[in-house]
């Protein structure tokens, strides 16, 4: 259950406090809201790594795919559906 | 997947292997922490790969698996409560209590929803403004800031009718209460990848000293786990004891620091009692008194009898390394994913499941 996704940025709403920043990401077309407030370096279009709704690091575009693509062939990929 | 060929980097896998065979002379056990680690291990085959005298032995690497049945006792509790909305992960719904599991529960009537994230429940406070919204707050240090930042929001918002029931476990104390029995077998760690990510990996450098044991923080996918015990093999047999970092492009030696601001607002390090382990000093996080309107404890002024496990489950032999799932005489027969008698074989990430599922052949 420690299992963290990635997944890309598509929307940031900034928030009237830092606490409150939150994106959208998509996760190879499921799309889900996300706290981004622990990344504040994550720019729109970047790749982060999403556990239980909340963004805990960035990461580049390649190992992004790539992990998501084992997460898939794992089957470990439920908890998003 | 059975076959090298269709791992992520079957050249790496090959490499890897090789290099394993090459370095060890000598009969190791090593420890995984991580149930997405053992999940792995036991489903991509890679047990049956190694050197005949590497032995993997899996930890209590499953928050699912180590949730005490007392505190499955006070979710239930909570659950029953008139006007609560009780909200969890997925993976704790069926994992039994002393007398039943959240899922018989909510088939009896019970209000209980499962989430994706603590976020959420907030948010369903609000949406209910009569209801008291209850999360159950489960998981490692991966799992502590989105709690944590869920009691926080709720508190910015001036949401008073959100509270969580925390019952979070830390691995560092773990791996020292493992290495600390006196009959300890285990010669060196793959350290939780995710974890780190949050926590860095200072904290290991004391434990790696102390108990003269590499520890190697590992990822999770077949060639991850290969090079995790490669490094730690390769210390050994050198007779080195050092903190190394093989998931380097996921975890950077200080963490998260904003992950771990959120933790230290809302959380104080407590002790904690492990299903199957006992008792471990220090090792979970408790909801600060500044924040004591959100720990659903004191809200609700729980007081319930502590129970005890069931007696014909080994889970806890098996989260010390001593024993194998099939080594437990009621694996497979009385306790099966479908009536488990104890946490490991609830959870996918549970190593008795995971051997059930995948190892037919043992």
């Amino acid at each position: 259950m420690c299992l963290a996704i990635p997944g890309k940025v598509i929307a940031i709403h900034e928030g009237e406090d830092a606490l409150f920043r939150k994106g959208k990401v998509s996760f190879s077309g499921i799309t889900r809201e996300v706290s981004l407030c622990m990344v504040p370096e994550a720019a729109l279009g970047d790749y982060v790594l999403v556990h239980v709704g909340v963004a805990i690091g960035v990461v580049n575009e390649e190992e992004a795919k790539q992990i998501f693509s084992y997460l898939e062939q794992m089957g470990d990929l439920e908890e998003l559906l | 997947m059975k076959y090298i060929s269709e791992y992520r980097d079957p050249q790496l896998v090959k490499k890897y292997l090789h290099e394993l065979f090459r370095v060890t002379t000598r009969p190791w056990t090593l420890m995984e922490i991580c149930g997405g680690q053992t999940h792995s291990l036991v489903k991509n085959g890679l047990l049956d790969m190694l050197p005949p005298q590497i032995n993997m032995v899996h930890g209590p690497g499953c928050p699912v698996c180590v949730t005490s049945v007392s505190v499955l006792d006070e979710a239930l509790w909570l659950a029953q409560q008139p006007d609560v909305i009780f909200c969890s992960f997925g993976d704790m719904l069926r994992v039994p209590g002393s007398s039943q599991s959240l899922l018989h529960a909510k088939a009896a009537g019970a209000d209980v929803r499962i989430l994706y994230s603590p976020l959420e429940a907030v948010q369903l406070a609000v949406d209910n403004p009569t209801k008291e919204v209850v999360f159950f707050a489960v998981g490692f240090e991966t799992t502590a800031p989105a709690n944590a930042l869920s009691v926080v929001q709720a508190a910015a918002r001036g949401v008073t009718n959100y509270s969580i029931l925390a019952s979070h476990v830390l691995v560092p104390p773990a791996m020292e209460a493992i290495l600390g029995d006196p009959d300890n077998l285990i010669d060196g760690f793959l350290a939780a990848g995710h974890v780190c990510t949050i926590m860095g990996t200072t904290e290991y450098d004391p434990i790696a000293a102390k108990y003269k044991v590499p520890i190697v923080v590992t990822g999770f996918e077949p060639a991850d786990l290969l090079q995790g015990i490669l490094m730690t093999v390769t210390q050994l047999e050198k007779g080195t004891y050092k903190v190394e970092n093989q998931y380097a492009r996921m975890v950077a030696r200080e963490g998260n620091a904003m992950a771990m601001k959120a933790i230290h607002e809302v959380f104080d390090v407590s002790d904690r009692m492990w299903r199957g382990i006992g008792s471990i000093p220090e090792s979970g996080y408790e909801v600060k008194a500044a924040y004591s309107q959100y720990n659903a404890r004191l809200k609700f002024n729980i007081q319930l009898p502590v129970r005890e496990e069931d007696p014909d489950c080994i889970s806890g032999d098996i989260m010390r390394g001593h024993k194998k799932p099939v080594q437990c005489p009621a694996f497979g027969n009385r306790c099966k994913p479908e009536h488990p008698l104890g946490a490991p074989m609830v959870s996918s990430e549970g190593a008795c499941a995971a051997y059930y599922q995948y190892k037919s052949s043992v």
